[in-house]
């Protein structure tokens, strides 16, 4: 479950470098993407949150030729610091899932 | 003016295995230059750290060996950047050193440039007086910060690679490069259009991974005045403007701009469009030059040494109560390390990661259940090996023991091997992002070219 056929999008996180995290999500086709482009999970503001980042550090770019939303920020931990737990940064997308994931629930 | 650039680019980073029949396939297409990197800030701070390279050195070898052949049978040059994972001296070093031995097993005479790009603190130091270092997403910088860095390399872009070419290079060995410039370096140096070569670079950077095929392919672009071509060489290789297109979300966090050595590179006005199956069309890539030359530093700094230990808990009732039981053991271990080392809190770092609970993302998990067992991972780090070792010696028997508050009898939890603690050495952190302005793009980078004549 929770596959691209599942949900109909795919969510990945990597470093952009050291010091920036860049999630990106798939969206199986335009309606997915018009649905979820509007989502307000996948705004500045929530994303701000969900990370505890400031709001004016996180770009979003909807990127309708690819059916795709790009979610960059600062890396809420430098990569490989003492405190880091994920080398690679490819866990966060979890939480980006998980919320929307609840979002989408919560609006059944 | 050659009107058209074949850069083939065989593998995302050298030493990681590549499709040989695709590559066979692609060299009778006749490339201009077989380009590729070995290293990326990916792995982490210890690479840049300690100067040493992941990839094995018989792996490395090997795969050289297959290059080294191809670019002879062919007369092009051979373009290797981030030797080192991190690009560090030693990591070229070890490339010059695989590379004169292969060449003198093949029986090669070829001219070989080691190009450095370790920067001495002196030079920084120098640079952050001159007000030459900017912050990009650190601030902070000041002398014992350069200082304290164990290595700094500086990112080279594409000027460093052509004065190399121009001086008769068959096979560069270069130290940290963006990415892009290496692969872009040839094209520029014969007219390409610029905006197409760097676009051309992003692309080729992870090899197939641009493709929708990526284990069975290898990768080549041919760059003309216009725009660039993209092609997925080998059986059943694919590519679509979408998988090509994609490839500028990765590892990158603006999709369509890319700042480079010397300027930016801007791809939003791009158009792809598919060439039969395996070939897309890329123009309207642009390339602005900008007003100062700048190169990116990067730079790693010993933050202590550290042990590990781990246990694993399988107790049901410690499962049920765990954050209970590691607060209390997080506590209880606090407190005896400061009162038998005689030392402060700020004097060493612990951190217990739950393995099975919430190691990867802390307190930023959400998810909760009851697991089968947890792994206890009880990380120490301190400024010397010796009170590391201390604290290490501290932790053991805890950590096999400790009981939940109230438990009368004493549980022995799993030790997975023995010792139980991996010392992990030195760690090192990186420190460093900034970039430097440099009045020549050569400036920064120390070049060593050798004749090596076959016996």
């Amino acid at each position: 479950m929770n596959t691209m056929e599942a949900l109909g999008y795919e969510i990945r996180s990597k470093n952009a470098g050291p010091f920036s995290l860049t999630i990106d999500v798939f969206c199986q086709d335009s309606d997915v993407f018009a649905r979820l482009a509007a989502e307000p999970k996948l705004q500045a503001p929530a994303i701000a949150r969900l990370f505890r980042r400031s709001v004016e550090s996180i770009s979003v770019f909807r990127i309708e030729a690819l059916n795709v939303i790009k979610i960059s920020l600062p890396r809420p931990v430098i990569q490989g610091a003492l405190q880091d737990r994920d080398m690679h940064g490819a866990q966060w997308a979890f939480m980006v899932r998980d919320a929307l994931l609840a979002a989408e629930q919560s609006s059944d | 003016m050659n009107a058209k650039i074949k850069v083939l680019t065989p593998t995302g980073a050298i030493g990681t295995g590549f499709p040989r029949e695709a590559f066979e396939k692609a060299l009778l297409e006749c490339p201009d230059v077989i380009a590729m990197d070995a290293g990326s800030t990916d792995s982490g701070p210890h690479y840049l750290g300690t100067g040493t390279t992941k990839s094995s050195a018989s792996i490395l070898r090997a795969e050289l060996r297959v290059f080294m052949q191809a670019r002879e049978k062919l007369g092009i040059p051979l373009i290797i950047g981030s030797c080192g994972t991190c690009g560090s001296d030693a990591g070229v070093d070890l490339m010059r050193g695989l590379c004169e031995e292969v060449a003198a097993e093949l029986g090669q005479t070829v001219r070989i440039a080691g190009i450095y790009s370790e920067q001495p603190a002196s030079v920084v130091k120098t640079a952050l007086w001159e007000k030459r270092i900017k912050p990009l997403q650190l601030d902070f910088i000041d002398d014992a910060l350069v200082d304290r860095c164990s290595r700094i390399v500086a990112l080279m872009g594409v000027e460093p690679f052509i004065h190399a070419l121009e001086e008769g290079a068959d096979i560069i060995l270069a130290g940290r490069s963006t990415d892009t410039a290496v692969m872009a370096s040839l094209p520029i140096m014969r007219g390409g259009h610029p905006g197409a070569a760097w676009h051309a670079g992003k692309i080729l950077e992870c090899g197939a991974s641009c493709t929708t095929t990526p284990a069975q392919a290898v990768v080549m672009a041919t760059i003309d005045e216009t725009g660039f071509t993209i092609e997925a060489i080998g059986e059943g290789a694919r590519l679509t403007p979408r998988s090509v297109m994609a490839h500028m979300l990765y590892e990158n966090s603006n999709p369509y701009v890319l700042v480079e050595p010397g300027g930016v590179l801007d791809v939003e006005g791009a158009v792809y469009t598919a060439i039969g199956e395996r070939t897309v069309r890329v123009e309207g890539s642009i390339w602005k030059p900008s007003e100062d030359y700048t190169v990116k530093l990067e730079g790693a700094a010993p933050c202590g040494f550290q042990s590990v230990v781990m246990s694993i808990v399988r107790d049901t009732e410690y499962l049920e109560r765990f954050d209970e039981w590691l607060a209390c053991l997080d506590a209880v271990m606090r407190q005896r390390i400061e009162k038998h080392l005689n030392i402060g809190s700020g004097d060493y770092d612990l951190q217990f990661r739950a393995i099975g609970r919430n190691a990867a993302l802390g307190e930023f998990e959400s998810r909760s259940a009851t697991p089968v067992e947890i792994g206890v991972m009880a990380m120490a780090t301190s400024a010397t090996a010796e009170r590391t070792k201390d604290i290490v010696a501290l932790l053991n028997p805890y950590l096999l023991h400790f009981p939940l508050p109230g438990d009368k009898d004493l549980p022995t939890h799993a030790f997975p091997f023995s010792p139980a603690s991996m010392d992990r050495g030195v760690v090192y952190e990186f420190v460093l992002s900034h970039v430097m302005v440099v009045a020549n793009p050569l400036a920064p980078f120390r070049f060593d070219m050798k004749t090596i004549e076959a016996a």
